[in-house]
């Protein structure tokens, strides 16, 4: 058992299911980001953790404790939610202590704790003014200083950052990863922004539909995706996915994929049991970092392969510049030194690490390799 | 108030346009008050300049004796008693119609909205229906039930008859307040461990200043210069303010003492007055800043 176990839990409205048989499992510590799109069933599945949505069927464990049916106060949880909910009538400091308020702590003891977590988040300044005075970063630091003082077995954020502009989302995200490693508590954080779930999380669930896609740590995540799902969702660029035929040369299992003009390279796979789906079609996912210059190809891979291509768009964006291809009639996406040589409608050879290389099954659209 | 109105203007508008908007806004609002000024002077004038003729005219002699009259010593009905007793009962009767009125009209909001029920929308549809019944059709049944119970010509029963006739437009207002208050803001409490009756009092009522202000207006004026509730239900002791001044002014014996009728007609108008002056500017506040990203 783990600290936060959700099992087997499935949420309906009437007869329409939202939330299909979710089965997450988190030791204490852990930093569980649930990320998807809107509508995904994240947050319902927040709110049920949290007790404000009830659980169709299944369980919710929280250090062994069922949970089902147990008030949202009674758990022992706090959530900072995206509208951080600060209470417009009451200072910052009432904001803060309400809760232990309501749970009958003694004034000077509430006091104490108030100064503690305004330390902490460098609010002291703040703890007289109302919420309408402040500014948005202010405010979230106030919602998580009130989620903080109640000292909770699971803290639950509720795409907490993405309010704030681009910056402050930014320095947030450290900010809460800083606040995490120091205080070592347990957090589920949802969020849509597949960056915010890489950076912060020990442990990715990633959701769609009502389902949860594959739950792993985001390494896992992001080299061996589940299905194409995933593998596109998660990775900006997206994981560039394109209909290749297995073919086997030489006993080597290759992926033979066209060009820009018909015709068609070979890479070859490093997965052997490629070779058993020799003459099918399948999907192959390649991240747009394994597509490089010669000289920039990663030296401890064993399995470079190289093929020519027509470059058709160019973008710098500074660190890198994008290259834009053409390989079985898809677009794909090339992440290059931003000093490569590279112009539009030129051909280049290109350096792809076919290690890093994922298969799918089309019919499927599951992983099959590695 | 309106300070910055015109640097806010949608409109660009010529010096000689303004001027023109000006000057019709100035007589429509000269026309509007005619009737206030004719009241005013009319009370501050011995009733002989009245009867005299010259309505429009300033007083020759200024004098408060009518408003003496009017409060303290002029016959209604048959006591000579003034509408000072009669402005204490309405005084009794509107202060716990309105604010009892007015704290179920929020509760009923704040349940509608924040938790929510199988049908409530039907109830609060049913609720409506409060707002478009006319007074007449209510008469009877309503006389039976204060008969049953007992309040039949008392100030209490004036006050039960108010608040079941308000109840339908304070829970219209604060509904429609609370549909749009963030109810994020009563779950953070729920986790918090607030309860139903302290979220309420804590959370959603400090927020509720814009209606509560509409609310107490809408109920004070309409329960203040209500006539055929009062006319209808009250006894002896228990006749408010309106039902005093049409038996003042419609006494069928003796002078007709229009200066006097003037004044006691402006004392059965000045508590809304007052209402609207002292609580009119909070209907325009946003108490709600700051509590979600603004």
């Amino acid at each position: 058992m783990g600290f936060l176990d959700i099992d087997n839990t499935t949420k309906s409205y009437g007869a329409v299911e939202v939330l299909h048989n979710v089965d997450i499992s988190i030791e204490e510590g852990e930093f569980l980001v649930l990320v998807g799109p809107s509508g995904c069933g994240k947050s319902t599945l927040l709110n049920m953790i949290a007790g404000l949505e009830e659980i169709s069927s299944g369980e919710i464990r929280i250090k062994d404790q069922v949970m089902n049916g147990v008030h949202p106060s009674k758990r022992n949880i706090a959530m900072v939610f995206q509208s951080y909910a600060l209470y417009p009538n009451m200072k910052v400091g009432q904001n803060i202590t309400f809760g232990l308020e309501m749970h009958g702590t003694p004034k000077p003891e509430r006091e104490k704790a108030m100064r503690e977590v305004a330390n902490l988040l460098q609010i002291e300044q703040l703890l007289d003014r109302k919420p309408g005075a402040l500014s948005g970063g202010q405010r979230q630091r106030v919602a998580m200083g009130r989620a903080l003082v109640r000292d909770p077995d699971v803290f639950l954020f509720d795409e907490p950052l993405s309010n704030l502009d681009a910056k402050l989302r930014v320095d947030m995200r450290t900010e809460i990863k800083k606040l995490h490693q120091k205080l070592g508590t347990t957090i589920v954080y949802v969020t849509h922004d597949q960056i915010e779930a890489m950076t912060l999380s020990t442990r990715i669930a990633v959701m769609n539909g009502g389902y949860v896609q594959q739950l792993g740590t985001p390494q896992d995540i992001y080299d061996t995706p589940a299905n194409i799902f995933v593998a596109t969702f998660m990775g900006s660029p997206a994981m560039n996915v394109v209909p290749a035929r297995v073919a086997v040369e030489n006993g080597k299992p290759m992926a033979r994929v066209a060009l820009h003009d018909g015709t068609e390279t070979a890479l070859p796979f490093s997965q052997d049991n490629m070779a058993d789906w020799d003459g099918k079609d399948i999907l192959l996912g390649i991240r747009p970092e394994t597509i490089t210059d010669e000289d920039a190809a990663d030296r401890k891979s064993s399995n470079i392969a190289h093929m020519t291509n027509r470059i058709v768009v160019t973008e710098p964006a500074g660190s890198d510049t994008f290259v834009t291809m053409t390989m079985g009639g898809k677009d794909v996406i090339a992440r290059m030194r931003s000093d490569a040589e590279v112009h539009p409608g030129a051909d280049f050879t290109f350096a792809v690490n076919m290690e890093k290389a994922v298969a799918f099954d089309p019919a499927t659209e599951a992983r099959i390799a590695p | 108030m309106m300070a910055h109105a015109t640097q806010d203007t949608a409109i660009r508008t010529g010096r000689a346009v303004r001027m023109l908007i000006y000057l019709v806004l100035v007589l429509f609002a000269l026309f509007y008050m005619l009737p206030l000024y004719v009241m005013l002077v009319n009370s501050v004038k011995p009733l002989d300049e009245i009867t005299g003729g010259g309505m429009m005219n300033l007083p020759q002699v200024w004098t408060l004796a009518p408003w003496a009259k009017a409060w303290s010593s002029a016959q209604i009905g048959v006591e000579p008693t003034g509408l000072s007793p009669y402005f204490w009962n309405s005084i009794k009767m509107v202060v716990p119609a309105v604010a009892i009125s007015t704290i179920l009209g929020a509760l009923n909001g704040y349940v509608l909205t924040k938790w929510r029920f199988r049908g409530d929308t039907i109830l609060f549809g049913l609720m409506l229906f409060a707002c478009f019944i006319p007074f007449q059709i209510v008469l009877i049944p309503m006389a039976r039930m204060l008969g049953l119970m007992g309040l039949a010509g008392t100030t209490w029963g004036l006050v039960l008859v108010h608040v079941v006739y308000g109840i339908g437009f304070t829970t219209l207002y604060f509904r429609n307040y609370y549909a749009v208050f963030p109810t994020e803001l009563v779950r953070a409490a729920q986790i918090d461990g607030a309860g139903f009756f302290q979220i309420f009092w804590r959370i959603l009522l400090p927020s509720s200043g814009p209606i509560a202000v509409v609310s107490i207006i809408w109920q004070f004026t309409n329960i203040w210069n209500d006539f055929l509730f009062g006319a209808s239900f009250a006894g002896a002791d228990s006749q408010p303010m309106t039902v005093a001044l049409n038996n003042l002014v419609q006494a069928s014996h003796g002078v007709k003492e229009y200066n006097v009728h003037f004044a006691g007609a402006i004392l059965a108008a000045l508590p809304t007055l007052l209402v609207y002056i002292v609580a009119g500017r909070y209907f325009v506040r946003g108490l709600m800043a700051g509590s979600v990203k603004g």
